[in-house]
C-alpha cells in the first residue's frame, strides 16, 4: 500500500501510522452526553469497502491526512489534509 | 457413523468403500427455535452444546459460504490458558477443559496435541510479570512453571539465547497449551450438532434480521425467510455488516492479521513458542510446516490478505530469535480478519432486542476459545443467564467504563491492542 501524500507526493505505507475511522474530525461538545461520547469513542461503522480515515505522516511532512480507502481491495481514494477537511 | 481405530483398519483393507457423508445437507424450514448465525467454529460449537447441554435440537446453523471456511480455517491453530486478569482467566480455562475431552466427546480427532507453550521474557521485570501470571494460572487451577535460562536451552537449543537486545532470560511454560488441527475442530463441531438433529445450512446468506416490538422474530436469507424465536449473531469477521441489520453499531474494528506456513521439515520445533518482544510465535505442525505469525498490520481490512511492511516485520523476528528458520522456504501465508475490540477482550451478551445475542470481538485469539465460547452463549441462549465463566464478556462495558478487560494493560480505545 502507498499513500499519495498531499505534500510529499506518493509514499509507502511504513511512514504512515493509522489512526482509525476519521470520526476525530467531528468530536462531540464535552457535555453532549454518554451516548454521544460512547458513539464516537467506541462504536464504528466498520464498513467492508469504501472508508474514510485519519492517518498521521510521521515519517514524512507530520501532516495529519484524511484517506478514502477500500478495506476490501486496499485501493486508496481522495487524500486531503485533515486541517482542511475539518467542518 | 462412529469413528475408531478398528474402523479405519477395516476400511482401509476394504477400500475405504463404506465411509459417508459427515453432516446431512438440508434445505432451510420456516421455523426453528434458534437460528445461529455463522457456521465457522464458535457458530458450530454453539449448535452442538445447545443440543448437548440444553436438549435444544430445532437449531439451524446458517453459514454464507461454506462450514469453518472464515477464522476457524485462517489461525494459527494454538490452544492455551495462560490468562491473567479474572473475566479471561476462568473463561480460557473452563475452554481448555473441554478441549481436553473433546475428541472423546466428539469421536472425532481433533488432533489437539498438548505439547506446550513458552512465553519467554528477555528483563528481570518481564521475568518478575511472567512469575505473577504463572502465579494467577496456578491460583486458576490451570499450570505454569517458571523456566530459567539454564532449564530452557536444552528443551529449545535453537534459540538465539544471546541476542544484543532481547537476550533470553528464561520463559513461562504452560505444559497443557499447545494445538489443535483447526478445520477438524469445525468438522467435528459440524458432524457432532448435525448427529443430534441440527440443520447446518451452507451457502445461506442472511440480509436481514426481522424484529417486532423489540424482540427478534427471525432473518430473512438468500435461501427465503425463516423464523426463529431466537437468533445468535456469532461471525467475527464480519460482526458490524451482521449487527448493522439489526440496527446495532458495534464497539469493533476489523483488522488483519498475518500468518505463515513454510515448506514439510522434520520435528525441530517441539513446543510453541512464543516472542512477545517480537511479537513473533511458532510451532510445527503434524505435517511439519513451520506456522508462525506476527502482529497486526495496524490497519483496517476485510482483504484476508496483508502488505509486505507486515511480513517483513514477522520475517525479521523469526530471525532474531531462531536463526535457523532462515533455511527454511515460506510455502504459503494467509491474513485472518480479527474483530478488534477496544480492550482487546470478546463480548458474549444479549443486544438491545429480546431474544437476540451477540458473540464478536475475539481479537487474535479465537481459535482456542472455540469450544467455551459456544458453551457459554449455548448456556446464555437456553437460559437466558450468563455462565459463571464468562459474566466479563459485557456489551456495555464500554458505554459504562465498568469491567473494561485491558489484559495487555495498554487501554481501552481502537487501534491500542
Amino acid at each position: 500500500m502507498r499513500i499519495p501524500c498531499p505534500l510529499c507526493g506518493t509514499r509507502d505505507r511504513r511512514e504512515f501510522w493509522y489512526r482509525g475511522a476519521a470520526v476525530d474530525l467531528e468530536r462531540p461538545a464535552p457535555d453532549a452526553g454518554v451516548e454521544a461520547w460512547d458513539d464516537f469513542v467506541y462504536l464504528r461503522e466498520n464498513p467492508a469497502g469504501p472508508t474514510r480515515e485519519l492517518w498521521y505522516h510521521e515519517g514524512g511532512c507530520g501532516a495529519w491526512l484524511v484517506v478514502e480507502r477500500d478495506t476490501v481491495t486496499h485501493e486508496i481514494g481522495r487524500v486531503a489534509l485533515a486541517s482542511e477537511e475539518r467542518s | 457413523m462412529r469413528f475408531s481405530g478398528l474402523r479405519v483398519l477395516k476400511e482401509g483393507l476394504t477400500g475405504n468403500r463404506g465411509w459417508t457423508p459427515h453432516w446431512r445437507d438440508p434445505d432451510p424450514n420456516s421455523d426453528y427455535d434458534v437460528v445461529i448465525i455463522g457456521g465457522g467454529g464458535h457458530g458450530l460449537s454453539t449448535a452442538y452444546y445447545l443440543a448437548r447441554d440444553h436438549g435444544i435440537t430445532n437449531v439451524a446453523v446458517l453459514e454464507k459460504g461454506y462450514l469453518g471456511g472464515g477464522n476457524v480455517g485462517r489461525n494459527t491453530t494454538i490452544v492455551r490458558a495462560n490468562y491473567f486478569l479474572p473475566g479471561n482467566s476462568e473463561f480460557y480455562s473452563h475452554s481448555l477443559k473441554l478441549w481436553e475431552g473433546l475428541e472423546e466427546d466428539l469421536n472425532y480427532n481433533v488432533m489437539h496435541s498438548q505439547r506446550g507453550l513458552i512465553n519467554l521474557f528477555h528483563s528481570d521485570g518481564q521475568r518478575d510479570a511472567f512469575a505473577r501470571r504463572g502465579n494467577a494460572m496456578l491460583a486458576q487451577g490451570d499450570d505454569a512453571v517458571l523456566l530459567g535460562r539454564d532449564e530452557l536451552r536444552p528443551m529449545l537449543p535453537y534459540l538465539n539465547f544471546d541476542d544484543l537486545r532481547f537476550p533470553i532470560y528464561g520463559g513461562l511454560y504452560h505444559p497443557r497449551g499447545g494445538t489443535a488441527r483447526h478445520d477438524a475442530v469445525a468438522w467435528g463441531y459440524a458432524r457432532g450438532a448435525d448427529r443430534r438433529g441440527v440443520d447446518l445450512i451452507q451457502n445461506c446468506e442472511v440480509t436481514g434480521i426481522d424484529i417486532e416490538g423489540g424482540a427478534v422474530k427471525g432473518v430473512q436469507t438468500t435461501r427465503g425467510a425463516i423464523r426463529a424465536k431466537k437468533v445468535a449473531m456469532v461471525v467475527a469477521g464480519r460482526s458490524s455488516q451482521v449487527a448493522a441489520l439489526a440496527g446495532m453499531r458495534l464497539p469493533i474494528e476489523s483488522h488483519v492479521l498475518q500468518a505463515y506456513v513454510t515448506e514439510g521439515l522434520k520435528p525441530c520445533i517441539d513446543h510453541v513458542v512464543s516472542f512477545g518482544m517480537g511479537h513473533f510465535y511458532i510451532s510445527q505442525s503434524d505435517k511439519g510446516g513451520l506456522v508462525f505469525g506476527g502482529d497486526l498490520d495496524f490497519y483496517a481490512s476485510y482483504a484476508a490478505r496483508g502488505n509486505l511492511p507486515g511480513v517483513e516485520q514477522v520475517m525479521e523476528a523469526g530471525m532474531a530469535l531462531m536463526p535457523m528458520i532462515g533455511k527454511a522456504r515460506v510455502l504459503r501465508s494467509w491474513g485472518g480478519i480479527m474483530d478488534m475490540s477496544p480492550d482487546g477482550s470478546p463480548i458474549i451478551d444479549k443486544t438491545h432486542v429480546d431474544g437476540l445475542f451477540v458473540n464478536c470481538g475475539w481479537n487474535y485469539g479465537g481459535f482456542k476459545a472455540v469450544p467455551g465460547s459456544g458453551n457459554v452463549l449455548a448456556h446464555l441462549i437456553a437460559t437466558g443467564t450468563h455462565h459463571q465463566n464468562a459474566t466479563g464478556f459485557r456489551l456495555d462495558r464500554f458505554r459504562t467504563g465498568r469491567g473494561i478487560i485491558d489484559e495487555e494493560g495498554k487501554g481501552s480505545q481502537h487501534n491500542l491492542h
